[in-house]
């Protein structure tokens, strides 16, 4: 269904938004336009700048340069309020209403019917059927909203939304956690809505949904706009290319892939499985996989934002319990229930969210490269602070990591000396299994280069890697196997010779032949 | 690259406290000429000084039992209540005949530990908030600790016992040199041991430390159980200072001029870095501030308003919002 | 009629617990169940249940005052000094009593907001204030005179052949009548609740978090200040210690009744319910006359355990697992 053509102005148009925040360029000159009656996909992987777009949007951030106009009107929103009361209303992937308060309030909250400051609660409840009645959901009202599967609460979300008299709906990830007759329901509104001359856009990273609903699609790269398309113009593997930023040719693929594979020929197949996996998975984390991974292997995780590659890692160590499927190591089945579980077994795990999971901001830069180790020693077997300076003076200078000194609070080091401190840490364990999830984020490129050269290193001492990343050449420079994920199963596994860019980018977009 | 930067009170957050010790010092002395005085009598030394470190013990125990919880990223409510229930068993047990004072010393320890031990698995193991699950301890045994004793008070009439309050080493009093005991019993646990630094790693991110491989859930049970066990010799210290227990009096607020007290001495209340001297002096400065206002002519009922408007200055000088009021009063200075 | 008797649950826990309770004793001591009794319940725990009132409101946001029993105790030992030692006149010198609470809750819920300091510790420090002041107004109690005072303290009513002073009763049905009232027929209260479930979801759905929050502690400081004073009118007179351990008596009479004490989840009748429940086992203790007054608090304890085990049981049973 092409766009049509109007003189009309678009109901929303974004123009030359900047945002910087201190030292990153989050979005730089980005334009983004709706029209009224359509779903325009957004898509970007990560730190392409789709939440900070949506965050100037909907009024949490201020944009630094650029403007926004609804139906041919500027808006400045300064906060959530006013871009609501300007027409545009968000339904998040963690719902963002309050679950202990029933589906009727949810939907009237701060505008309840009343008389006199005294609420008209049987007003309230038919008001919120009604809502829910245009959208043809059924559900109790008076329920709570925490009890309800997370797929009604979105679309009680959506109901009020639309009560607030929407005009554009920003519906963020609104999928990741519905089974597939939920999305189809979320679908039937979708389109419910389009037809009535609301403008939709979906932030999404599952492709499959973005060809069966969407009309347009705006890619993001790095902060900037790569472009906008009709979704029924552009094929699968164009679309990955572009938010990959990759053109790819044939040629040039193919080789690429055969030489880095045929450096790793020395391939151990022949020596006996460190690590199976066999059928581990987990209710909305990871359909059941296998994966085999031994000594001196580097083993590659490859496929695009949100297809499991993280949960996966999760599973494996620990950190997630697993609805199905054991985990072999060197043999014997082991069962691994806590990250304390998987240290003791020889496996490591250098997170992808530094913040959160990785760093102990407060604590010395040596104390976060030590702690590991020291954890899986004990209170008792302490470290003397001789060892820990060593330690730490040796990690410092192997991976050169930019301190003022070992004593400084890792907090104030820079994100990829942080990372490096991180990887400092799981080192010092001196494990036989290392994951490592998006190592190089974050980091300048002669660092970079250092890290994959610290991979290549591991490898020839015989530890077994799970190398994870979004940048697909890395994963296929460092990778002597390659296990391809998408949309949360895995759908192929490349060996050795076989690695190859091109098929890469195919099976992770889900192109069936090499051109739609 | 330098090694290890050594440590000066320059740096340490200890140096407020201990400027507030200053002050009220040099308050006290405009007052009282004799306020640093210290005189022998009756084979002892006898003094203000000596007074407020007497009868400042508990509180400087409480406040290093609570450091460790605070440090978690916690908080325990219930120490004062834990210290008049340790008090009542004690005393209950001596009226009825006991005159080992080890079993009553164990005895006594033993609840203490039991006592946060419930706290532990309520908040690591149920998941409970430790200020509700410590709320319920504190009412509760403000009923367990008059149960014991009938709801009297009784008097403990054994000498061994009453030493610790009342007695003297070496013309000391024996309760302070029980606090420096403690104290360095402490500290050289948490950093001999590796415990101090996984205490400050469970506070400083609880995420990050379990996905390294630590034990968390273990780590906070057992703050809880040292806590309790603070509170015990607490409850030792203060009814022995006295000779009786009284269950519905004894310890009561005292959790709040711990929790007072870390906070000023450098603790943050999100958890991390623990600071035992700063929570030492900064105890030290809150019963100094309760002497102080008795000598300057400021009736001991009225003492807790001067501490209060201390905690809201503390809390006001923490704050964020602060910081940035006066960041925008500094830029319309300059400009 | 299922729903609405599934969010309820915890009010009917209560309701039945009291029953029982109350069944229990009636069964167990003679004259238990007497118009004597009943309405002692509602008199003699009038101040409690007035505090327990603006300390719902708090729970309801996710705060918590600690201050509740040092601001009773001022406005207890103020009125009374005010009337009997400065010659006001009661009435106003009971508005000026809330009017200082109220106040005195609304500073403490801007540093709470506004400067973001953990509710416990500001609302510790104010409790350490106000009793600080109390102290300061008058050390020993004060009896008072004023006849328009003795007028209040003496209304009387026959109630099924006893006389009972019920004026702390009636206040306590009025205020708690009101905070039935806020709490579930204005948007304040149901606002109360929004920011109390989940306070960053409150802010994107435009709510007025930061207004709602320091209204519900002014409010606060205000029963609490009115509970000091129905105790005036219980005892005739004022004194600073009134009030100890109050705070404590109050929050357990909230969770009690059924509040969660991390907010979003309650309802005022439960906190009815929690006065109910904390008076009878009060009464039965004093008619046993063999139980332990210190059983009062012990039994507040575990009940305290067991309502918040139950309510973290209960979160778990009804939310669905968010993926």
């Amino acid at each position: 269904m092409a766009a049509v053509e109007s003189t009309t102005p678009p109901l929303l148009a974004m123009r030359g938004i900047g945002k910087k925040f201190t030292g990153v360029t989050a979005l730089a000159g980005v334009d983004f336009t709706v029209r009224a009656g359509e779903i325009h996909a957004l898509l970007g992987e990560n730190g392409a700048g789709k939440s900070t777009l949506i965050k100037v949007l909907t009024g949490v951030h201020a944009p630094d340069a650029g403007e926004i106009s609804l139906n041919g009107k500027p808006i400045r929103p300064a906060s959530p309020k006013e871009a609501e009361s300007a027409g545009i209303s968000t339904v998040y992937q963690e719902v963002n209403l309050i679950s202990s308060l029933s589906v009727a309030e949810n939907i009237g909250l701060g505008r309840q019917p009343g008389w006199g400051g005294f609420l008209n609660w049987r007003a309230l409840r038919r008001h919120a059927r009604e809502a829910l009645a245009r959208l043809e959901i059924k559900c109790d009202v008076d329920a709570e909203l925490g009890s309800l599967p997370l797929a009604i609460q979105q679309m009680v979300a959506i109901a009020r939304a639309l009560d607030l008299q929407a005009k554009l709906l920003i519906l963020d990830e609104p999928t990741a956690s519905l089974d597939e007759k939920e999305v189809e329901e979320l679908f039937k509104i979708m389109r419910q809505l389009r037809g009535q001359g609301m403008g939709i856009v979906f932030v999404t990273h599952f492709l499959d949904q973005v060809y069966k609903i969407t009309d347009r699609i705006t890619v993001l790269r790095n902060g900037e706009l790569v472009g906008e398309y009709a979704t029924a113009e552009l094929g699968r593997l164009q679309l990955v290319s572009k938010m990959l930023g990759r053109e790819v040719k044939d040629e040039e693929g193919h080789l690429a892939g055969a030489k880095d594979a045929a450096s790793k020929a020395d391939a151990t197949e022949s020596s006996a499985p460190l690590l199976e996996v066999h059928q581990l998975g987990r209710r909305g984390a990871v359909h059941p996989l296998d994966i085999t991974m031994r000594k001196g292997e580097v083993t590659g995780l490859a496929g695009l934002l949100g297809s499991g590659r993280t949960e996966t890692a999760r599973l494996l160590f620990g950190i997630d319990h697993a609805d199905s499927g054991k985990i072999k190591i060197r043999g014997q089945t082991q069962k691994i229930s806590s990250p304390r579980d998987a240290v003791k077994l020889g496996l490591a795990f250098c997170s992808e969210d530094r913040k959160v999971e990785g760093i102990l901001p407060n604590l010395s830069v040596r104390e976060n490269i030590i702690f590991a180790l020291q954890a899986k020693r004990g209170a008792w077997r302490t470290i003397s602070r001789m060892e820990q300076d060593k330690l730490a003076e040796h990690y410092i200078q192997a991976l050169r990591i930019k301190t003022a000194s070992a004593e400084t609070p890792i907090k104030n080091l820079s994100g990829g000396n942080q990372q490096k401190a991180l990887l400092a840490r799981w080192l010092a364990t001196q494990p036989e299994l290392i994951i490592l999830d998006e190592p190089t984020r974050g980091i300048d490129i002669g660092a970079k280069a250092e890290i994959e050269q610290l991979i290549a290193k591991l490898r020839s001492e015989g530890m077994a890697v799970l190398f994870i990343s979004s940048e697909i050449e890395e994963v296929v420079r460092n990778s002597t196997r390659i296990s391809i994920l998408r949309e949360r199963r895995k759908v192929a596994e490349m060996n050795g010779a076989e690695i190859d860019l091109h098929r890469l980018l195919h099976e992770m977009a889900g192109a069936a032949q090499p051109h739609e | 690259m330098s090694k290890s930067t050594s440590w000066s009170w320059r740096k340490s957050p200890a140096i407020w406290p201990l400027v507030g010790l200053v002050l009220l010092g040099l308050i006290n002395l405009v007052y009282s000429k004799n306020f640093f005085s210290i005189t022998q009598r009756d084979g002892h030394y006898v003094g203000t000084i000596i007074d407020i470190l007497k009868n400042g013990s508990p509180g400087l125990i409480l406040s290093l039992g609570m450091t460790l919880v605070i440090a978690t990223g916690g908080i325990d409510l219930s120490v004062g209540s834990v210290m008049a229930i340790v008090g009542a068993a004690a005393a209950t047990m001596m009226a009825h005949g006991t005159t080992s004072l080890p079993l009553v010393l164990a005895v006594s320890l033993g609840v203490g530990a039991l006592c946060g031990l419930v706290n532990g698995v309520l908040i690591s193991w149920l998941r409970i908030q430790p200020i509700v699950a410590t709320l319920i301890l504190m009412v509760a045994g403000r009923g367990i600790a008059p149960l014991i004793t009938d709801g009297n008070q009784v008097l403990i009439k054994l000498d061994s016992y009453n030493y610790f309050g009342s007695g003297f080493i070496l013309g000391l009093p024996v309760a302070p040199l029980v606090v420096i005991v403690l104290y360095l019993v402490v500290w050289l646990w948490l950093r001999r041991s590796a415990t101090g630094l996984f205490i400050e790693a469970a506070g400083d991110n609880e995420t990050a430390s379990r996905f390294a491989g630590l034990a968390t859930a273990r780590i906070k049970c057992l703050v809880y159980i040292v806590c309790g066990l603070c509170a015990a010799v607490a409850g030792i210290l203060a009814t022995s200072s006295i000779g009786n227990s009284d269950p519905m009096n004894d310890g009561q607020y005292m959790e709040l001029d711990a929790i007072f007290a870390v906070v000023v001495g450098g603790t943050a209340l999100n958890g991390g870095r623990f600071n035992f001297l700063g929570t030492f002096l900064a105890a030290l400065m809150l019963k100094t501030l309760t002497i102080t206002m008795y000598f300057v002519g400021v009736r001991p009922e009225v003492a807790p308003v001067p501490k209060a408007v201390l905690i809201i200055v503390v809390c006001l000088m923490q704050s964020e919002t602060t910081r940035r009021w006066l960041g925008r009063l500094g830029r319309r200075a300059q400009a | 009629m299922n729903t609405l008797l599934r969010n309820r649950l915890p009010q009917l826990t209560t309701a039945v617990i009291f029953l029982l309770l109350f069944a229990a004793a009636s069964l167990r001591y003679d004259y238990f169940f007497s118009t004597r009794n009943v309405s002692s319940l509602f008199i003699s725990n009038g101040s409690l249940g007035v505090i327990a009132v603006g300390m719902t409101l708090v729970i309801f946001a996710g705060g918590i005052d600690l201050s509740v029993g040092a601001v009773a105790g001022f406005a207890n030992i103020f009125v009374a000094t005010m009337v009997q030692a400065h010659g006001w006149h009661p009435i106003p010198a009971i508005f000026v009593g809330v009017a200082i609470g109220v106040a005195f809750g609304a500073s403490m819920g801007t540093m709470i907001h506004y400067f973001k300091q953990p509710a416990f510790l500001v609302t510790l420090a104010g409790m350490f204030f106000a009793r600080g002041c109390a102290f300061w107004i008058s050390e020993s109690s004060v009896t008072v005179k004023h006849p328009f005072f003795l007028y209040l303290t003496d209304i009387k009513a026959e109630l099924g052949g006893t006389i009972v002073h019920p004026l702390p009763a009636i206040i306590f049905f009025i205020v708690i009548g009101a905070g039935y009232l806020i709490a579930q027929f204005t948007r304040f209260g149901r606002n109360l609740l929004a920011i109390g479930g989940n306070e960053q979801s409150a802010l994107l759905m435009g709510l007025p978090v930061g207004a709602t929050k320091i209204t519900a502690y002014a409010i606060c400081g205000g029963t609490a200040a009115l509970g000091g004073l129905v105790n005036t009118f219980i005892t005739g007179s004022g004194n600073c210690t009134y009030g100890t351990g109050l705070e404590l008596d109050a929050i357990a009479t909230v969770v009690i009744g059924g509040t969660l004490l991390t907010g979003g989840r309650g309802h005022m009748f439960g906190t009815l319910l929690g006065v109910l429940i904390v008076g009878t086992i009060q009464l039965i203790i004093a008619f046993d006359g063999t139980l332990n007054a210190a059983w009062t608090r012990i039994i507040t304890g575990m009940l305290l355990l067991v309502f918040i085990l139950l309510q973290r049981l209960l979160l778990r049973a009804t939310q669905k697992r968010v993926a």
